[in-house]
Protein backbone atom coordinates (compact mmCIF):
# COMPACT_ATOMS: atom_id res chain seq x y z
CA UNK A 1 0.00 0.00 0.00
CA UNK A 2 1.07 3.41 -0.86
CA UNK A 3 0.37 6.40 2.32
CA UNK A 4 1.58 9.88 2.32
CA UNK A 5 3.20 10.79 5.64
CA UNK A 6 2.57 14.23 6.56
CA UNK A 7 4.25 16.38 8.77
CA UNK A 8 2.52 19.27 10.30
CA UNK A 9 3.11 22.69 10.82
CA UNK A 10 4.24 24.44 14.04
CA UNK A 11 4.74 27.95 15.00
CA UNK A 12 8.03 27.77 14.05
CA UNK A 13 7.53 26.10 10.55
CA UNK A 14 4.95 28.76 9.93
CA UNK A 15 7.81 31.72 10.87
CA UNK A 16 9.54 30.08 8.19
CA UNK A 17 12.27 29.27 10.80
CA UNK A 18 15.28 26.59 9.04
CA UNK A 19 16.00 23.41 10.85
CA UNK A 20 19.32 23.39 12.70
CA UNK A 21 22.16 21.71 11.32
CA UNK A 22 21.84 18.68 13.62
CA UNK A 23 18.01 18.29 12.43
CA UNK A 24 19.62 18.34 8.67
CA UNK A 25 21.90 16.00 9.30
CA UNK A 26 19.59 13.27 11.29
CA UNK A 27 16.56 13.78 8.89
CA UNK A 28 19.32 13.06 5.79
CA UNK A 29 20.02 10.25 7.45
CA UNK A 30 16.57 9.04 8.10
CA UNK A 31 15.95 9.32 4.36
CA UNK A 32 18.70 7.76 3.49
CA UNK A 33 17.11 4.48 5.73
CA UNK A 34 13.82 5.14 4.21
CA UNK A 35 15.80 4.84 0.50
CA UNK A 36 18.00 1.48 1.34
CA UNK A 37 14.94 0.41 2.82
CA UNK A 38 12.87 0.43 -0.70
CA UNK A 39 9.82 2.09 0.63
CA UNK A 40 10.41 6.12 -0.16
CA UNK A 41 9.36 7.00 -3.66
CA UNK A 42 9.10 11.27 -2.71
CA UNK A 43 9.30 13.60 -0.38
CA UNK A 44 9.86 17.25 0.18
CA UNK A 45 9.40 20.39 2.57
CA UNK A 46 6.89 22.86 1.96
CA UNK A 47 7.38 26.84 2.82
CA UNK A 48 5.15 28.47 5.33
CA UNK A 49 1.56 29.18 4.28
CA UNK A 50 2.06 32.72 4.27
CA UNK A 51 3.87 31.60 0.66
CA UNK A 52 0.79 30.48 -0.37
CA UNK A 53 -2.80 30.86 -1.37
CA UNK A 54 -5.83 29.39 -1.32
CA UNK A 55 -9.05 28.72 -3.65
CA UNK A 56 -12.24 28.58 -2.20
CA UNK A 57 -15.10 27.28 -4.04
CA UNK A 58 -18.67 28.11 -2.72
CA UNK A 59 -22.02 27.73 -4.48
CA UNK A 60 -20.14 28.74 -7.82
CA UNK A 61 -17.99 31.54 -7.02
CA UNK A 62 -13.93 30.80 -6.71
CA UNK A 63 -12.25 32.96 -4.79
CA UNK A 64 -8.59 33.24 -4.31
CA UNK A 65 -7.58 33.75 -0.62
CA UNK A 66 -3.70 34.98 0.33
CA UNK A 67 -1.78 32.92 3.43
CA UNK A 68 -0.85 32.53 5.84
CA UNK A 69 -3.96 30.45 7.15
CA UNK A 70 -4.73 30.18 10.91
CA UNK A 71 -5.33 26.68 12.01
CA UNK A 72 -1.48 26.12 12.38
CA UNK A 73 -1.40 22.51 13.63
CA UNK A 74 -3.64 21.73 10.59
CA UNK A 75 -1.35 22.73 7.84
CA UNK A 76 1.11 20.75 6.06
CA UNK A 77 4.88 21.75 6.42
CA UNK A 78 6.18 18.90 4.63
CA UNK A 79 5.30 14.82 3.10
CA UNK A 80 6.65 11.71 1.96
CA UNK A 81 5.13 9.00 -0.45
CA UNK A 82 6.07 5.69 1.08
CA UNK A 83 4.94 2.03 -0.24
CA UNK A 84 5.07 0.04 2.66
CA UNK A 85 2.80 -3.31 3.59
CA UNK A 86 0.72 -2.47 6.36
CA UNK A 87 -0.35 1.21 7.95
CA UNK A 88 1.79 -0.62 11.16
CA UNK A 89 4.85 -0.64 9.10
CA UNK A 90 4.45 3.07 8.17
CA UNK A 91 4.19 3.70 12.23
CA UNK A 92 7.07 2.01 13.09
CA UNK A 93 8.82 3.87 10.33
CA UNK A 94 7.25 7.14 11.92
CA UNK A 95 8.31 6.27 15.17
CA UNK A 96 12.11 5.81 14.36
CA UNK A 97 11.49 9.65 12.81
CA UNK A 98 13.74 12.15 14.25
CA UNK A 99 11.52 14.89 16.39
CA UNK A 100 10.74 17.19 13.18
CA UNK A 101 9.92 20.33 15.45
CA UNK A 102 12.39 20.30 18.42
CA UNK A 103 11.38 22.21 21.05
CA UNK A 104 8.05 22.52 19.84
CA UNK A 105 5.05 19.69 20.33
CA UNK A 106 4.41 18.30 16.59
CA UNK A 107 2.40 15.66 15.19
CA UNK A 108 3.05 13.55 11.66
CA UNK A 109 -0.30 12.32 10.06
CA UNK A 110 -0.17 8.75 8.18
CA UNK A 111 -2.75 9.14 5.20
CA UNK A 112 -3.20 5.67 2.94
CA UNK A 113 -4.12 6.25 -0.94
CA UNK A 114 -6.65 4.89 -2.56
CA UNK A 115 -5.75 1.97 -4.73
CA UNK A 116 -7.97 0.65 -7.66
CA UNK A 117 -9.31 -2.04 -5.58
CA UNK A 118 -11.17 0.18 -2.94
CA UNK A 119 -12.79 1.31 -5.94
CA UNK A 120 -14.04 -1.57 -7.35
CA UNK A 121 -15.44 -2.17 -11.11
CA UNK A 122 -18.09 1.21 -11.04
CA UNK A 123 -14.68 3.26 -10.50
CA UNK A 124 -13.17 2.14 -14.40
CA UNK A 125 -13.25 5.28 -16.76
CA UNK A 126 -15.97 3.20 -19.13
CA UNK A 127 -18.46 3.56 -16.19
CA UNK A 128 -17.54 6.87 -15.11
CA UNK A 129 -18.27 8.07 -18.31
CA UNK A 130 -21.89 6.61 -18.46
CA UNK A 131 -22.45 7.49 -14.48
CA UNK A 132 -21.86 11.31 -15.54
CA UNK A 133 -23.60 10.61 -18.91
CA UNK A 134 -26.54 9.40 -16.83
CA UNK A 135 -26.44 12.13 -14.95
CA UNK A 136 -26.45 14.42 -17.17
CA UNK A 137 -29.31 13.24 -18.58
CA UNK A 138 -31.48 13.49 -15.53
CA UNK A 139 -30.67 16.87 -14.91
CA UNK A 140 -31.81 17.51 -17.96
CA UNK A 141 -35.20 15.72 -17.55
CA UNK A 142 -35.55 18.20 -13.87
CA UNK A 143 -35.26 21.04 -15.72
CA UNK A 144 -37.10 20.23 -18.80
CA UNK A 145 -39.92 19.61 -15.66
CA UNK A 146 -39.49 22.69 -14.12
CA UNK A 147 -40.15 24.83 -17.27
CA UNK B 1 7.48 3.95 26.23
CA UNK B 2 4.24 2.62 28.30
CA UNK B 3 2.45 1.60 24.97
CA UNK B 4 1.26 -1.87 24.88
CA UNK B 5 2.47 -3.93 21.62
CA UNK B 6 0.47 -5.22 19.30
CA UNK B 7 0.82 -7.94 16.86
CA UNK B 8 0.57 -5.62 13.88
CA UNK B 9 2.90 -3.80 15.18
CA UNK B 10 5.62 -6.54 15.93
CA UNK B 11 5.14 -7.48 12.39
CA UNK B 12 5.93 -4.33 11.30
CA UNK B 13 8.92 -4.24 13.17
CA UNK B 14 9.65 -7.64 11.69
CA UNK B 15 9.76 -6.55 7.87
CA UNK B 16 11.71 -3.56 8.56
CA UNK B 17 14.26 -5.82 10.91
CA UNK B 18 14.19 -9.21 9.93
CA UNK B 19 16.64 -9.10 6.35
CA UNK B 20 19.44 -6.85 8.37
CA UNK B 21 18.95 -9.35 11.77
CA UNK B 22 19.35 -12.57 9.70
CA UNK B 23 22.42 -11.07 7.65
CA UNK B 24 23.76 -10.59 10.49
CA UNK B 25 23.42 -14.15 11.76
CA UNK B 26 24.14 -15.86 8.48
CA UNK B 27 27.28 -14.07 8.72
CA UNK B 28 28.02 -15.34 12.24
CA UNK B 29 27.32 -18.65 12.16
CA UNK B 30 27.40 -19.13 8.07
CA UNK B 31 24.13 -21.21 8.26
CA UNK B 32 21.20 -19.46 6.97
CA UNK B 33 19.05 -22.61 8.59
CA UNK B 34 20.46 -22.22 11.42
CA UNK B 35 20.33 -18.15 11.11
CA UNK B 36 16.41 -18.57 10.18
CA UNK B 37 16.21 -20.64 13.37
CA UNK B 38 18.08 -18.31 15.29
CA UNK B 39 15.86 -15.35 13.65
CA UNK B 40 12.59 -17.16 14.29
CA UNK B 41 13.29 -17.65 18.61
CA UNK B 42 14.26 -13.82 18.68
CA UNK B 43 10.79 -13.20 17.16
CA UNK B 44 8.87 -15.67 19.73
CA UNK B 45 10.93 -13.99 22.23
CA UNK B 46 9.73 -10.63 21.14
CA UNK B 47 6.17 -11.74 20.88
CA UNK B 48 6.07 -12.93 24.34
CA UNK B 49 7.39 -9.85 25.80
CA UNK B 50 6.76 -6.58 23.85
CA UNK B 51 3.08 -7.18 24.84
CA UNK B 52 4.08 -5.91 28.18
CA UNK B 53 6.79 -4.17 27.55
CA UNK B 54 5.80 -2.39 24.99
CA UNK B 55 8.33 -1.86 21.69
CA UNK B 56 11.52 -1.25 22.95
CA UNK B 57 13.57 1.69 21.49
CA UNK B 58 15.62 -0.12 19.30
CA UNK B 59 13.88 -3.11 18.26
CA UNK B 60 16.49 -4.29 16.04
CA UNK B 61 19.10 -4.08 18.43
CA UNK B 62 17.04 -6.42 20.26
CA UNK B 63 16.38 -8.77 18.30
CA UNK B 64 19.48 -9.42 17.41
CA UNK B 65 20.90 -9.18 21.03
CA UNK B 66 18.59 -12.09 21.60
CA UNK B 67 19.48 -13.84 18.63
CA UNK B 68 23.04 -13.77 19.11
CA UNK B 69 22.56 -14.39 22.76
CA UNK B 70 20.78 -17.87 21.52
CA UNK B 71 23.99 -18.46 19.28
CA UNK B 72 26.23 -18.10 21.69
CA UNK B 73 24.57 -20.68 23.96
CA UNK B 74 24.03 -23.05 21.78
CA UNK B 75 28.07 -22.47 20.43
CA UNK B 76 29.15 -22.61 23.88
CA UNK B 77 27.47 -26.06 24.07
CA UNK B 78 28.72 -27.21 20.91
CA UNK B 79 32.18 -26.05 22.20
CA UNK B 80 31.96 -27.74 25.46
CA UNK B 81 31.15 -30.92 23.69
CA UNK B 82 33.68 -30.66 21.17
CA UNK B 83 36.21 -29.52 23.54
CA UNK B 84 35.92 -32.64 25.12
CA UNK B 85 37.22 -34.37 22.20
CA UNK B 86 39.40 -31.42 21.73
CA UNK B 87 41.11 -32.42 24.95
CA UNK B 88 41.70 -35.84 24.55
CA UNK B 89 43.87 -34.94 21.74
CA UNK B 90 45.61 -31.87 22.63
CA UNK B 91 46.52 -34.22 25.65
CA UNK B 92 47.98 -36.12 22.93
CA UNK B 93 49.91 -33.25 20.77
CA UNK B 94 50.38 -30.82 23.83
CA UNK B 95 48.72 -27.90 22.10
CA UNK B 96 45.81 -26.02 23.78
CA UNK B 97 42.23 -26.13 22.12
CA UNK B 98 41.67 -23.24 19.28
CA UNK B 99 38.15 -21.26 19.78
CA UNK B 100 36.85 -19.44 17.08
CA UNK B 101 36.62 -15.86 18.18
CA UNK B 102 32.88 -15.10 17.15
CA UNK B 103 32.42 -11.67 18.65
CA UNK B 104 34.76 -9.80 16.46
CA UNK B 105 32.34 -11.09 13.62
CA UNK B 106 29.36 -9.47 14.54
CA UNK B 107 29.95 -5.40 14.17
CA UNK B 108 30.86 -5.82 10.53
CA UNK B 109 29.22 -3.56 7.71
CA UNK B 110 25.05 -4.13 7.46
CA UNK B 111 25.08 -3.34 3.66
CA UNK B 112 27.95 -6.50 3.41
CA UNK B 113 25.57 -8.40 5.62
CA UNK B 114 22.32 -7.96 3.21
CA UNK B 115 23.74 -8.21 -0.40
CA UNK B 116 25.94 -11.70 1.52
CA UNK B 117 21.82 -12.84 2.10
CA UNK B 118 20.79 -12.21 -1.07
CA UNK B 119 23.68 -13.59 -2.93
CA UNK B 120 23.74 -16.87 -0.91
CA UNK B 121 19.50 -16.81 -1.51
CA UNK B 122 19.86 -16.63 -4.97
CA UNK B 123 23.06 -19.24 -5.15
CA UNK B 124 23.43 -20.36 -8.45
CA UNK B 125 23.41 -24.17 -7.06
CA UNK B 126 19.88 -24.20 -6.13
CA UNK B 127 16.79 -24.45 -8.68
CA UNK B 128 15.41 -20.91 -9.61
CA UNK B 129 12.21 -22.08 -8.32
CA UNK B 130 14.18 -22.66 -4.80
CA UNK B 131 16.06 -19.35 -5.39
CA UNK B 132 12.78 -17.62 -5.96
CA UNK B 133 11.18 -18.60 -2.75
CA UNK B 134 14.02 -18.50 -0.59
CA UNK B 135 14.77 -14.75 -1.67
CA UNK B 136 11.01 -13.99 -1.10
CA UNK B 137 11.25 -15.56 2.72
CA UNK B 138 15.19 -14.03 3.51
CA UNK B 139 15.08 -10.56 1.79
CA UNK B 140 11.12 -10.26 1.23
CA UNK B 141 10.37 -11.50 5.07
CA UNK B 142 7.21 -13.21 3.50
CA UNK B 143 6.00 -15.89 5.51
CA UNK B 144 5.64 -19.14 3.90
CA UNK B 145 1.85 -18.77 3.71
CA UNK B 146 2.37 -15.37 1.71
CA UNK B 147 4.62 -17.04 -0.55
CA UNK B 148 2.54 -19.93 -1.48
CA UNK B 149 -0.31 -17.35 -1.43
CA UNK B 150 1.18 -15.08 -4.29
CA UNK B 151 2.31 -18.53 -6.74
CA UNK B 152 -1.03 -20.20 -6.05
CA UNK B 153 0.43 -23.08 -4.72
CA UNK B 154 0.06 -25.28 -1.75
CA UNK B 155 1.94 -24.01 1.23
CA UNK B 156 3.31 -27.53 2.27
CA UNK B 157 5.44 -26.86 -1.95
CA UNK B 158 6.80 -23.88 -0.54
CA UNK B 159 7.96 -24.98 2.91
CA UNK B 160 9.74 -28.48 0.85
CA UNK B 161 11.65 -25.90 -1.38
CA UNK B 162 12.84 -23.71 1.24
CA UNK B 163 13.69 -26.47 3.78
CA UNK B 164 15.42 -27.85 0.63
CA UNK B 165 17.74 -24.93 -0.51
CA UNK B 166 18.56 -24.55 2.96
CA UNK B 167 19.87 -27.96 3.14
CA UNK B 168 21.56 -27.78 -0.37
CA UNK B 169 22.93 -24.49 0.60
CA UNK B 170 24.69 -26.23 3.74
CA UNK B 171 25.86 -29.61 2.12
CA UNK B 172 27.07 -27.70 -0.92
CA UNK B 173 29.26 -25.79 1.69
CA UNK B 174 28.37 -22.36 -0.28
CA UNK B 175 31.30 -19.56 1.27
CA UNK B 176 29.53 -16.93 2.08
CA UNK B 177 31.98 -14.42 1.28
CA UNK B 178 30.76 -11.67 -0.86
CA UNK B 179 32.90 -11.28 -3.86
CA UNK B 180 33.94 -8.32 -5.80
CA UNK B 181 34.22 -6.82 -8.98
CA UNK B 182 33.48 -8.52 -12.52
CA UNK B 183 32.50 -12.07 -9.62
CA UNK B 184 30.25 -10.19 -8.00
CA UNK B 185 28.50 -8.85 -11.79
CA UNK B 186 28.36 -12.48 -12.55
CA UNK B 187 26.83 -13.19 -9.05
CA UNK B 188 24.34 -10.44 -9.40
CA UNK B 189 22.97 -12.01 -12.59
CA UNK B 190 21.20 -14.57 -10.94
CA UNK B 191 19.45 -12.06 -8.13
CA UNK B 192 18.37 -9.65 -11.41
CA UNK B 193 16.68 -12.54 -12.67
CA UNK B 194 15.21 -13.67 -9.23
CA UNK B 195 13.68 -10.27 -8.89
CA UNK B 196 12.69 -10.07 -12.71
CA UNK B 197 10.65 -13.69 -12.33
CA UNK B 198 9.23 -12.46 -9.57
CA UNK B 199 7.57 -9.26 -10.61
CA UNK B 200 6.59 -10.66 -13.91
CA UNK B 201 4.83 -13.11 -11.74
CA UNK B 202 2.96 -10.70 -10.56
CA UNK B 203 2.81 -8.60 -13.49
CA UNK B 204 1.72 -11.51 -15.73
CA UNK B 205 0.38 -13.62 -13.72
CA UNK B 206 0.87 -17.18 -15.93
CA UNK B 207 -1.58 -18.77 -13.68
CA UNK B 208 -4.89 -18.03 -11.94
CA UNK B 209 -7.74 -15.73 -12.95
CA UNK B 210 -6.52 -12.40 -11.70
CA UNK B 211 -4.19 -10.66 -14.42
CA UNK B 212 -1.93 -8.90 -11.59
CA UNK B 213 -0.76 -9.85 -8.34
CA UNK B 214 -0.19 -6.47 -7.19
CA UNK B 215 1.60 -8.15 -3.72
CA UNK B 216 4.36 -9.60 -6.21
CA UNK B 217 5.82 -6.50 -7.91
CA UNK B 218 5.64 -4.31 -4.98
CA UNK B 219 7.79 -6.82 -3.18
CA UNK B 220 10.14 -7.34 -6.41
CA UNK B 221 10.02 -3.42 -6.41
CA UNK B 222 11.03 -2.61 -3.16
CA UNK B 223 13.66 -5.48 -3.03
CA UNK B 224 15.07 -4.02 -7.05
CA UNK B 225 14.93 -0.65 -4.90
CA UNK B 226 17.12 -2.13 -1.80
CA UNK B 227 19.75 -3.95 -4.33
CA UNK B 228 20.07 -0.63 -6.22
CA UNK B 229 21.27 1.09 -2.89
CA UNK B 230 23.63 -1.83 -1.57
CA UNK B 231 25.31 -1.68 -5.15
CA UNK B 232 24.97 1.20 -6.43
CA UNK B 233 27.41 1.15 -9.27
CA UNK B 234 25.94 -1.56 -11.00
CA UNK B 235 24.74 -0.90 -14.37
CA UNK B 236 22.14 -3.56 -14.75
CA UNK B 237 20.65 -2.97 -11.10
CA UNK B 238 19.18 0.21 -11.98
CA UNK B 239 18.91 -0.95 -15.69
CA UNK B 240 16.02 -3.70 -14.07
CA UNK B 241 14.85 -1.03 -11.24
CA UNK B 242 14.04 1.25 -14.56
CA UNK B 243 11.96 -1.30 -16.22
CA UNK B 244 10.12 -2.22 -13.08
CA UNK B 245 9.44 1.25 -12.28
CA UNK B 246 8.14 1.62 -15.55
CA UNK B 247 6.04 -1.27 -15.96
CA UNK B 248 4.47 -0.82 -12.70
CA UNK B 249 3.39 2.68 -13.40
CA UNK B 250 1.06 0.60 -16.04
CA UNK B 251 -0.29 -1.54 -13.86
CA UNK B 252 -3.68 0.16 -12.90
CA UNK B 253 -3.87 1.11 -16.87
CA UNK B 254 -3.60 -2.48 -17.79
CA UNK B 255 -6.63 -4.17 -16.55
CA UNK B 256 -10.20 -3.51 -18.23
CA UNK B 257 -13.70 -3.15 -15.91
CA UNK B 258 -14.10 -6.84 -16.40
CA UNK B 259 -10.80 -7.66 -15.38
CA UNK B 260 -9.51 -8.58 -18.92
CA UNK B 261 -6.38 -7.13 -20.12
CA UNK B 262 -5.79 -4.04 -21.72
CA UNK B 263 -2.89 -3.78 -24.47
CA UNK B 264 -0.35 -0.85 -24.14
CA UNK B 265 -1.86 1.02 -27.60
CA UNK B 266 -4.94 0.70 -26.22
CA UNK B 267 -4.36 1.85 -22.95
CA UNK B 268 -5.53 4.88 -20.60
CA UNK B 269 -2.23 6.80 -20.65
CA UNK B 270 -3.80 9.45 -18.17
CA UNK B 271 -3.69 6.56 -15.34
CA UNK B 272 -0.51 5.69 -15.61
CA UNK B 273 1.74 6.15 -12.67
CA UNK B 274 3.52 9.53 -13.21
CA UNK B 275 5.10 9.09 -9.83
CA UNK B 276 6.64 6.03 -11.17
CA UNK B 277 7.48 6.76 -14.77
CA UNK B 278 9.50 9.57 -13.02
CA UNK B 279 11.52 6.87 -10.93
CA UNK B 280 11.80 4.87 -13.66
CA UNK B 281 13.39 7.03 -15.93
CA UNK B 282 15.39 8.42 -13.28
CA UNK B 283 17.08 4.90 -13.03
CA UNK B 284 17.47 4.44 -16.15
CA UNK B 285 19.57 7.71 -16.68
CA UNK B 286 21.66 6.04 -13.63
CA UNK B 287 22.39 3.41 -15.64
CA UNK B 288 23.04 5.12 -18.55
CA UNK B 289 25.29 7.15 -16.39
CA UNK B 290 27.00 4.16 -15.70
CA UNK B 291 27.78 2.05 -18.33
CA UNK B 292 27.38 2.07 -22.51
CA UNK B 293 26.85 0.02 -24.05
CA UNK B 294 23.43 -0.84 -22.46
CA UNK B 295 22.57 -4.28 -20.67
CA UNK B 296 19.78 -6.07 -21.20
CA UNK B 297 17.93 -4.88 -18.42
CA UNK B 298 18.83 -1.18 -19.41
CA UNK B 299 17.82 -1.79 -23.10
CA UNK B 300 14.07 -3.14 -22.13
CA UNK B 301 13.93 -0.24 -19.51
CA UNK B 302 14.61 2.12 -22.53
CA UNK B 303 12.07 0.40 -24.99
CA UNK B 304 10.15 0.94 -21.74
CA UNK B 305 10.91 4.61 -21.68
CA UNK B 306 9.88 5.11 -25.21
CA UNK B 307 6.41 4.13 -24.37
CA UNK B 308 6.26 6.20 -21.41
CA UNK B 309 7.56 9.61 -22.58
CA UNK B 310 4.82 9.31 -25.64
CA UNK B 311 1.84 10.97 -24.95
CA UNK B 312 -0.48 9.14 -27.25
CA UNK B 313 -0.09 5.89 -28.87
CA UNK B 314 0.27 7.44 -31.83
CA UNK B 315 3.86 9.78 -30.76
CA UNK B 316 5.85 6.68 -29.95
CA UNK B 317 9.19 6.52 -31.44
CA UNK B 318 8.91 3.46 -33.29
CA UNK B 319 12.29 3.75 -34.84
CA UNK B 320 13.99 4.16 -31.95
CA UNK B 321 12.12 1.02 -30.54
CA UNK B 322 13.27 -0.84 -33.77
CA UNK B 323 17.32 -0.20 -32.89
CA UNK B 324 16.60 -0.95 -29.19
CA UNK B 325 15.31 -4.34 -30.14
CA UNK B 326 18.25 -4.39 -32.35
CA UNK B 327 20.79 -4.01 -29.89
CA UNK B 328 18.59 -6.48 -27.27
CA UNK B 329 18.63 -9.30 -29.97
CA UNK B 330 22.32 -9.23 -30.08
CA UNK B 331 23.00 -9.85 -26.66
CA UNK B 332 20.19 -11.78 -25.96
CA UNK B 333 19.57 -13.77 -28.92
CA UNK B 334 16.41 -14.66 -27.80
CA UNK B 335 13.32 -15.49 -30.23
CA UNK B 336 10.88 -13.74 -27.58
CA UNK B 337 13.10 -10.61 -28.56
CA UNK B 338 12.72 -11.81 -31.84
CA UNK B 339 9.29 -11.56 -31.57
CA UNK B 340 8.78 -7.98 -29.97
CA UNK B 341 10.70 -6.73 -32.41
CA UNK B 342 8.52 -7.83 -35.56
CA UNK B 343 5.76 -5.77 -32.93
CA UNK B 344 7.90 -2.71 -33.24
CA UNK B 345 8.62 -3.25 -37.07
CA UNK B 346 5.10 -3.13 -37.92
CA UNK B 347 5.28 0.24 -36.06
CA UNK B 348 7.81 1.98 -37.98
CA UNK B 349 7.69 0.01 -41.37
CA UNK B 350 4.22 -1.79 -41.89
CA UNK B 351 2.65 -4.89 -41.12
CA UNK B 352 3.72 -6.51 -44.09
CA UNK B 353 7.78 -6.37 -43.34
CA UNK B 354 6.87 -7.55 -39.70
CA UNK B 355 4.70 -10.79 -40.95
CA UNK B 356 7.89 -11.86 -42.42
CA UNK B 357 10.04 -11.83 -39.49
CA UNK B 358 7.02 -13.74 -37.67
CA UNK B 359 6.61 -16.44 -40.20
CA UNK B 360 10.76 -16.89 -40.04
CA UNK B 361 9.98 -17.66 -35.98
CA UNK B 362 7.53 -20.37 -37.05
CA UNK B 363 9.71 -23.09 -36.89
CA UNK B 364 11.66 -22.21 -33.57
CA UNK B 365 11.28 -24.58 -30.95
CA UNK B 366 11.12 -22.32 -28.35
CA UNK B 367 8.40 -20.92 -29.76
CA UNK B 368 6.27 -23.37 -30.26
CA UNK B 369 4.02 -23.45 -26.98
CA UNK B 370 4.02 -19.43 -26.46
CA UNK B 371 0.41 -18.06 -27.63
CA UNK B 372 2.11 -14.48 -28.12
CA UNK B 373 3.52 -15.67 -31.67
CA UNK B 374 0.00 -16.97 -32.84
CA UNK B 375 -0.63 -13.92 -31.53
CA UNK B 376 1.25 -11.19 -33.13
CA UNK B 377 0.65 -13.09 -36.77
CA UNK B 378 -2.74 -12.99 -35.72
CA UNK B 379 -2.61 -9.62 -35.40
CA UNK B 380 -0.10 -8.80 -38.97
CA UNK B 381 -2.95 -10.63 -40.42
CA UNK B 382 -5.64 -8.95 -39.21
CA UNK B 383 -4.02 -5.51 -39.91
CA UNK B 384 -3.27 -7.14 -43.65
CA UNK B 385 -6.99 -7.80 -43.82
CA UNK B 386 -6.58 -11.48 -44.25
CA UNK B 387 -9.15 -11.73 -41.52
CA UNK B 388 -9.95 -15.84 -42.33
CA UNK B 389 -6.63 -16.56 -41.23
CA UNK B 390 -5.87 -14.00 -38.46
CA UNK B 391 -9.23 -15.70 -36.80
CA UNK B 392 -7.73 -18.95 -36.72
CA UNK B 393 -4.24 -17.70 -35.22
CA UNK B 394 -6.30 -15.72 -32.91
CA UNK B 395 -8.29 -19.34 -31.75
CA UNK B 396 -5.07 -21.24 -32.08
CA UNK B 397 -3.19 -18.44 -29.57
CA UNK B 398 -6.25 -18.51 -27.00
CA UNK B 399 -6.14 -22.37 -26.73
CA UNK B 400 -2.22 -22.10 -25.19
CA UNK B 401 -2.86 -19.03 -23.17
CA UNK B 402 -2.47 -20.59 -19.83
CA UNK B 403 -4.51 -17.20 -18.01
CA UNK B 404 -8.14 -16.54 -18.13
CA UNK B 405 -8.37 -13.60 -18.65
CA UNK B 406 -6.19 -13.37 -21.53
CA UNK B 407 -7.67 -16.10 -23.19
CA UNK B 408 -10.99 -14.50 -22.96
CA UNK B 409 -9.42 -11.02 -24.86
CA UNK B 410 -8.17 -13.35 -27.81
CA UNK B 411 -11.07 -15.10 -28.27
CA UNK B 412 -12.35 -12.12 -28.06
CA UNK B 413 -10.74 -11.26 -31.16
CA UNK B 414 -11.22 -14.31 -33.09
CA UNK B 415 -14.68 -13.59 -33.03
CA UNK B 416 -14.35 -9.72 -33.97
CA UNK B 417 -12.48 -11.61 -37.23
CA UNK B 418 -15.73 -13.09 -38.10
CA UNK B 419 -15.08 -16.46 -35.77
CA UNK B 420 -17.76 -18.26 -34.73
CA UNK B 421 -15.91 -19.60 -31.09
CA UNK B 422 -17.40 -21.29 -28.62
CA UNK B 423 -17.16 -19.39 -25.41
CA UNK B 424 -17.29 -22.78 -22.94
CA UNK B 425 -14.54 -24.04 -21.17
CA UNK B 426 -11.82 -25.21 -23.74
CA UNK B 427 -9.80 -28.76 -23.44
Amino acid sequence: MRVMVIVKATKNSEAGKMPSEKLLGDMGKFNEELVKAGIMLAGDGLKPSSKGKRVRFSSGKRTVIDGPFTETKELVAGYWIWQVKSIDEAVEWVRRCPDPMPGEESEIEIRPFYEAEDFGPEFTPELRAKEEELRAHLEAQAKSKKS
Amino acid sequence: MSELATRGAIEAVWRIESARLLGGLVRMVRDVGLAEDLAQEALMAALERWPETGIPDKPGAWLMATAKNRALDQLRRKQMLDRSHLAIASDAAGEPAVRPDLESAIDEDVGDDLLRLILVACHPVLSTEARVALTLRLLGGLTTEEIARGFLLPEPTIAQRIVRAKRTLAEAKVPFEVPRGEDLTARLASVLEVIYLIFNEGYAATRGDDLIRHDLCDDALRMGRILAELVPGEAEVHGLVALLEIQASRLRARVGPGGEAIRLFDQDRSRWDQLLVRRGLEALARSEALARPLGPYALQAAIAACHARARTAEETDWKRIVALYDALVEITGSPVVELNRAVAVSMAFGPAQALELVEALSDEPTLREYHLLPSVRADLLEKLDRLEEAGLEFERAASLAQNARERELLLSRARACGRTVDAGPRA
